[in-house]
């Protein structure tokens, strides 16, 4: 057996030595526009079969079309996020092929002159580590329709409402090396592109979708032959995909075979990926100037006024979490991968402990919320609500122990944590006095203890404190039994 | 005007029969790869003006591609979209089985 334990990610241990994996994905991001990218019919998830479908997206003859402003400036936005070069002229071309969801007969794509260029982003690894990932470029083209085979045994059913919705093909450069860097450089463009608005990142329902170039090579080898895996669907499909891509090519080499080019399609049910029927011609698409569409210009002023409208990003965020809140940048890392987590994060935060609440809500919010099978937005406990409870531990009302049971009261009862404080008398006991008789107690119940303590046994320190919050039934504030107790067994 | 150069032959046209999915007779094939080669040969006069310091020309109108903004206003009509479908069922087209 292969000894995997001191395998980097990525590393495939053969027979002949260790394998590298080079890794390009294209991401596939449907823009999140109410109209299509040539026409004005609705770009909207899940209405009646062919509802969503102009003349111009059936392709009628002598239809003309007209492109929607809102997708390029989305595309543009995406562009300023990835860090990349704008393209202030763009051509579409035709992407030729036939099929019976494509009823043009070719896609509406850019080929030669995309609107986005070469950029670049960080991308944040499980352990902490970051590394950069290239971008190639980023085009506008039109999705195409849906089959849908299994509706009668010889004929094939075909719904045009995804037919001319606006995507934008984000393509990586090969510089992705781990099917699990290849998974968080998917989260951050997902993040990013909830971030600024451009696509909603939905990925059940499609809206965000990848394909991955996988080849392997040994350590400062040139490149090896690539195949490409189609349409995967979400972060945990394209990790598995790729690994079990990787290992096939391996076993194809070591045996002295080659690596054939082609198209692959992920398995979900058997975990690996297969030759998708061999089409010889498919890659002869005849690209050329789409001569209905002028080509797409836009001035330096308009770049720089969406410039200025694009919300503070991820990475800019992450940093600033970490300076005003003090929590490492791994919680900052969590909590800037969502919108959302951020906004609630600040709300909660604001003007009392960062660390003790980024703890409370990645550990125990997301923790209970997985537990209950809920989402982020169908939290019970609101951002105030949460930060309430941190201010209750931060000035000693409860200890963190009663703050886990008013929690989970929190999630039950969407009541606020003062409320339910108050209803179940949970508040700490810091008061001497009342301290002190549990002490007493405490000692005078347990006097060979004592005496085993007073002759130098110090361990046992640690039950009268547990015998102290017991009687106490977790009321005590722990620092105070643990100054009087000092003091009373000296 | 006959060309000097063969440009296409007869697996040329083979090949783009099929990626247009057309049907052509095989005693067309020869004529039709004259034809092509004659066109094409045409065309290829345009080559020996030298283009390489000139712009590519889009169009002469001097018109911008027109933009559109983001509204529903299309659609709706699947009755039309439907209506020249050799066959239809319950709003989808229906098509000879694309995949075995």
């Amino acid at each position: 057996m292969n000894d995997t334990s001191t395998l980097k990610p990525g590393h495939i241990q053969g027979e002949t030595g260790i394998w590298e994996m080079v890794i390009g994905l294209e991401i596939h991001a449907q823009i999140s526009s109410k109209s299509k990218l040539f026409s004005g019919a609705s770009a909207s998830f899940g209405s009646e079969a062919n509802r969503n479908v102009s003349l111009v997206d059936a392709a009628m003859p002598g239809m003309l079309p007209v492109i929607n402003e809102f997708c390029v400036e989305q595309a543009v936005k995406t562009g300023l996020a990835l860090n990349a070069k704008i393209n202030n002229v763009s051509v579409f071309d035709r992407k030729n092929y036939f099929y019976a969801d494509l009823p043009q007969g070719y896609q509406i794509s850019q080929f030669t002159k995309p609107i986005v260029g070469e950029g670049k982003i960080i991308v944040d690894l499980d352990d902490g580590e970051q590394t950069t990932i290239g971008i190639e470029r980023l085009h506008l083209e039109q999705d195409a329709g849906k089959s849908l085979h299994d509706q009668h045994p010889t004929k094939s059913y075909i719904d045009l409402n995804r037919t001319g919705v606006a995507l934008m093909e984000i393509v990586s450069k090969p510089d992705i090396r781990s099917p699990q860097e290849a998974g968080a450089y998917v989260k951050k463009i997902r993040s990013i592109l909830r971030y600024i608005g451009a696509c909603d990142g939905n990925m059940e329902e499609g809206s965000l979708r990848a394909d991955c170039n996988v080849s392997v090579r040994k350590s400062g080898e040139e490149f090896g032959t690539r195949c490409e895996i189609k349409n995967l669907n979400s972060i945990r499909f394209i990790i598995q995909a790729i690994q079990s891509e990787a290992e096939r090519q391996v076993d194809i080499l070591e045996e002295g075979g080659t690596i054939d080019q082609e198209t692959r399609l992920f398995d979900t049910s058997t975990g690996e990926t297969r030759s998708m029927r061999s089409k010889e011609d498919a890659h002869d698409y005849r690209y050329f100037p789409d001569p209905d569409l002028l080509p797409l210009e836009f001035t330096e002023n308009w770049v720089k006024d969406i410039k200025e409208k694009l919300p503070e990003l991820p990475d800019s965020l992450k940093k600033r979490l970490v300076k005003d809140f003090g929590i490492t940048s791994y919680d900052a890392s969590i909590l800037v991968e969502e919108k959302d987590y951020v906004d609630f994060y600040q709300q909660a935060a604001n003007g009392r402990d960062g660390k003790l609440t980024a703890n409370w809500m990645i550990t125990e919010l997301f923790g209970a919320l997985k537990k209950d099978n809920l989402s982020f937005s169908e939290s019970p406990i609101t951002s105030e609500n949460l930060g309430e409870l941190i201010s209750l531990i931060s000035n000693g009302t409860i200890s963190g122990k009663i703050a886990k049971e008013v929690f989970s009261e929190m999630m039950k009862s969407k009541k606020s944590p003062s409320e339910i404080v108050k209803e179940k008398g949970l508040e700490q006991v810091s008061d001497d006095a009342e301290i002190l008789k549990l002490i007493n107690l405490v000692i005078s119940d347990n006097q060979d203890k004592v005496n085993e303590y007073l002759s130098g046994k110090d361990k046992l320190f640690g039950f009268f404190v547990g015998q102290v919050m017991k009687l106490s039934q977790g009321k005590a504030n722990p620092g105070v039994v643990n100054k009087l107790l000092k003091e009373k067994l000296k | 005007m006959p060309n000097k150069d063969t440009i296409v032959d007869v697996p040329t046209v083979n090949k783009i029969a099929r990626l247009c999915r057309l049907d052509i007779p095989e005693v067309n094939k020869e004529s039709l790869t004259n034809d092509l080669n004659n066109i094409l040969g045409f065309v290829a006069q345009l080559d020996e003006v030298d283009t390489s310091n000139v712009e590519p020309l889009a169009s002469v109108t001097g018109h911008k591609l027109p933009l559109r903004s983001d509204d529903v206003n299309d659609g709706n009509i699947e009755g039309l979209v439907l209506k020249n479908a050799p066959e239809s069922s319950s709003g989808f087209f229906v098509v000879p089985k694309v995949i075995e």
